[in-house]
């Protein structure tokens, strides 16, 4: 049974909330992976979960990037391993040069804490195989800094690579203005590397599990992760 | 020891949000004159080096490594002795 290892860093909060979702509702076998950890070994898949760890000093994810799991992860990822950074994950991720691109403000400036949706782009990943192309999702957002951006030659080649795996839509799946609302390039809400082994998105699938709780439309993606573990 | 500032500031073609607001409420303030505001950072660092040169580089590789983040940021160093 694969593995699934949740980095901690000083000011992470939604390490518990990924644990919680793998452990609790898919049954997974679930780590925490401390900053100052540098063995990886046993883990098959890395979750940077959300949070402001240390304190979004400098930019967000800046710090985090050069704690000493980082470089331990950096190594994973370069020989394959599976990486999803979710919010916070998602801007160390970009810091350490996994992803291409960079996170600024918000365009309006306000931290939305809401629940957006979001269309799936493409199928071919380990992250979305489950899922239809065109596939709404209904997850929430939590962030002040997730206004991604790309100069015009990334952004091509992101299009050309099939890269972004989930855009920011409305209700009915189309690419509003108002539904982009934090202003990212392309309505980008999530996009994977070349090899397409590492993820990162702004919204937070860990917390769209249980019906309960609003929504479970988090749960295709890890029901995704999970199949693709058991094959590999 | 040498003091080193650095300025770093939103590449021009980047829109700036925050520059804009701060821009928005000089307006109200009645300072029409201002045409545009961007915002960036200020950083010093005192910095031990054998002359000028050497501590220009350290501080250039702190920059482009930490400091600032290139895709979306320019950064212009001056040292002071």
């Amino acid at each position: 049974m694969a593995t699934f290892g949740v980095l901690v860093f000083p000011g992470s909060n939604c390490d518990h909330d990924a644990y919680h979702a793998l452990k609790h509702v898919m049954n997974s076998e679930v780590k925490f992976l401390w900053h100052k950890d540098t063995d990886l070994s046993g883990i098959d898949f890395l979750i940077v979960p959300g949070g402001f760890s240390y304190g979004d000093y400098l930019r967000s994810g800046a710090i985090a990037r050069f704690s000493p799991v980082m470089q331990e992860v950096v190594r994973f990822a370069e020989k394959g391993g599976p990486v999803m950074g979710i919010c916070n994950g998602f801007q160390i991720l970009l810091e350490a040069g996994l992803i291409p691109g960079a996170m600024m403000h918000n365009e309006k400036l306000q931290f939305v804490c809401k629940n957006v949706y979001i269309r799936t782009e493409s199928t071919d990943s380990i992250y979305t195989s489950g899922l239809e192309k065109g596939q709404i999702l209904d997850i929430p957002v939590s962030h002040g800094e997730g206004n991604y951006f790309i100069e015009q030659d990334g952004l091509k080649s992101l299009q050309d690579n099939d890269q972004i795996l989930f855009r920011y839509c409305n209700e009915q799946g189309e690419l509003t203005e108002e539904a982009n609302f934090n202003g990212s390039v392309d309505h980008i809400a999530g996009i994977v590397n070349k090899q397409r082994n590492v993820l990162g998105m702004m919204p937070h699938p860990e917390r769209a599990m249980e019906k309960l709780l609003g929504s479970e439309d988090g749960k295709p993606i890890f029901e995704s992760i999970l199949n693709s573990l058991s094959v590999a | 020891m040498y003091k080193a500032k650095v300025n770093v500031t939103l590449r021009p073609s980047i829109l700036d949000p925050k520059g804009k607001a701060a821009h928005h409420a000089l307006q109200n303030l009645g300072l029409n004159e201002v045409q545009q505001v961007r915002i960036g950072k200020f950083i010093e660092l005192d910095v031990e080096a054998k002359d000028e040169k050497t501590a220009k580089e350290i501080v250039e590789s702190a920059c482009t490594q930490l400091l600032a983040n290139e895709v979306m940021e320019d950064f212009e160093i001056t040292i002071e002795s």
